[in-house]
């Protein structure tokens, strides 16, 4: 036995329960899986090799003395942008460099209360801004199905690792996408709860109103089992809703038969790859033959989505960003003064497209241009987050790409940002709307590459996404993750 | 609300709001993000053909307001551990440039 890398959750915690393996042997499988692979897919900043041996001897301790919790001794990957005490925190960023996080992120300290082992950290785009990993200030992460491909982003390192077998199981992040665009892209399951759903304290902020932590998995069980681990509410985040959470397992059984979806016709438009596209459809006709309805619906904002996001996130940046001016933590250039360390600081410690965003995000907000830009930005979201109530009123989730095409090449959109921006289309939709989405593979292009269906669902009903991720899942055989070159 | 970004809305002065950002840039970056930012700017004035009339603005997904929490005492980061990451201190304290002459 030296393949538990290639399992899921659920399928370890079955070996576990057996006795077939401790949770030692699956972290040093793992290790070996990282040391052999990831100089090539290059999906960690860290791994916490000792931490992760302890924590998984401790769990299998703890077996031993009959404790039984869902995660117990089954590792996880973290994206950089979440603290945990005592690991490095660096948000991919040059800024952060060193940095130690002096407390856990609740999300993170719930993973560890039902047992799980952290594994270590990924990479990602500096700040979780970027839509390719290529922001990262430390590496450039590769996609496992064709290594001269993006990973996507933000969370590329985690979708990488999870599809190369470098872990069982992933945390991201996603305030436009950046959870379900890097597991489409490498063909994981990745599952951005509403907003409420799970705890902010301990992410990083990028955007406040948009970030989401969540779950990349190998299959749409394991989704559920990390979501059901880290949702409800926080006293120590007072955007965290205070309504019980369903018990997702239940959900997978209900399947497809009697579920309503919608087809937003603004999802299909010009410019959408071909192949994405036609395996989106016949993602959709399945769903029809295991008994769904399917039917045509419209969110007629779609449109404005782009622009309204990237007002909106970035004037939430800008002011979030603030933060790093090397006085607390991080790098710091000596000035002058005060005002002199803090533009040096921050011209060195940050990257391009952080840079961007800052300075637009001020623009955005800045006397003059507030009620054309970022007023006008709100109302226009209200306009979006209606669209999708008007839908739900009758449909229970809403089925689309999660991105116009599959993975593309390394560099070819670093030159061009709105290119990149506009990639993010589909996804940035239900962060501004505040609802949840989960993105579940449904095919390969010719190239071999994934594509990944998106299933939208209104707030607080991730056991929608969830039914109909399992059931369609179950029966499109696209539900193994990682490439058939191991 | 139509026609409220003036003629020139779409050209910033980038230098000015990286200053207003505490964010010194380069006569280079200055080039290079004017270029790509009002290639931004001008896909964002998209929303200029949006009717909004009557529309409430959304800061927030949740309609949370006023948190309150009871006033008791809890503690948190003792001060070895919020100092952990200073760049630089003295006697216990971030130390910073000087601020008043």
């Amino acid at each position: 036995m030296s393949d538990f890398h290639a399992k899921t959750i659920h399928e370890l915690t079955g070996l576990l329960e057996q006795g077939v393996c401790t949770s030692e042997q699956i972290v040093r499988d793992l290790l070996e899986r990282i040391e052999k692979t990831d100089s090539r897919i290059c999906a960690y900043l860290s791994v916490n090799a000792d931490s992760a041996l302890a924590q998984a001897r401790a769990a299998d301790s703890a077996r031993a003395g009959g404790v039984r919790k869902p995660l117990l001794g089954i590792p996880v990957a973290v994206k950089e942008l979440l603290n945990v005490k005592g690991q490095p925190c660096t948000c991919a960023s040059k800024i952060l460099k060193g940095y130690t996080a002096p407390y856990t992120a609740t999300a993170m300290a719930r993973l560890e209360e039902q047992g799980a082992v952290l594994l270590g950290r990924t990479n990602m785009d500096e700040f979780a801004m970027g839509s390719s990993t290529e922001n990262s200030a430390y590496k450039v992460t590769r996609n496992p199905w064709n290594t001269d491909c993006v990973p996507g982003g933000s969370s590329g390192g985690s979708a990488a690792a999870v599809a190369a077998h470098e872990a069982v199981s992933a945390i991201g992040t996603d305030t436009g996408g950046s959870i379900r665009q890097p597991a489409a892209f490498c063909g994981c399951v990745g599952l951005k709860p509403t907003y409420g759903r799970v705890s902010r304290y301990g992410l990083t902020a990028y955007a406040s109103s948009l970030d989401q932590i969540g779950p990349i998995t190998k299959d749409v069980r394991d989704a559920a089992i990390l979501l059901q681990a880290m949702a409800g509410h926080d006293p120590l985040d007072s955007t965290s809703v205070d309504l019980p959470v369903p018990d997702y397992a239940t959900a997978l059984q209900s399947g497809l038969k009697g579920m309503k979806l919608g087809m937003p016709k603004e999802y299909f438009i010009e410019g959408i790859d071909p192949e994405v596209e036609k395996a989106v459809r016949a993602a959709a006709e399945k769903c029809r033959e295991l008994g769904a309805e399917i039917v045509d619906v419209s969110l007629p904002h779609t449109p404005y989505a782009i622009a309204v996001y990237y007002i909106i996130a970035t004037a939430e940046a800008s002011a979030n960003l603030a933060r790093f001016d090397g006085v607390r933590y991080g790098a710091r250039v000596e000035g002058d003064s005060p005002i002199d360390m803090y533009g040096k600081t921050r011209a060195a410690g940050f990257g391009d497209e952080v840079k961007r965003r800052i300075i637009l995000g001020t623009y955005v907000l800045s006397s003059g241009y507030y009620d054309a830009y970022y007023a006008r930005a709100q109302k226009v979201r209200t306009l979006i987050r209606k669209d999708f109530e008007q839908v739900f009123e009758t449909c229970d989730a809403v089925l689309a790409p999660v991105a116009p095409t599959a993975a593309y090449k390394i560099g070819e959109k670093t030159s061009d940002p709105l290119q990149m921006y506009l990639g993010d289309i589909f996804t940035v939709t239900a962060n501004l709307a505040g609802i949840c989405g989960m993105s579940v593979p449904c095919g390969r292009t010719a190239s071999g590459l994934p594509i990944g269906l998106q299933i939208l669902g209104p707030a607080f009903k991730e056991e929608n996404i969830l039914r109909a991720g399992y059931a369609y899942e179950q029966a499109s055989g696209f539900s193994l993750c990682g490439p058939p070159a191991r | 609300m139509k026609g409220q970004f003036s003629e020139n809305a779409e050209h910033m002065d980038v230098k000015y709001i990286a200053h207003l950002a505490r964010l010194d840039i380069t006569d280079e970056e200055a080039v290079r993000f004017q270029e790509q930012l009002d290639h931004i700017l001008e896909h964002v004035r998209k929303l200029e053909e949006v009717n909004v009339d009557g529309v409430e603005p959304m800061s927030h997904a949740v309609p949370v307001q006023n948190v309150f929490r009871k006033d008791e005492t809890r503690s948190g980061l003792n001060r070895k551990e919020v100092l952990s990451n200073a760049p630089a201190q003295h006697q216990h304290q971030f130390r910073v440039p000087k601020i008043v002459e």
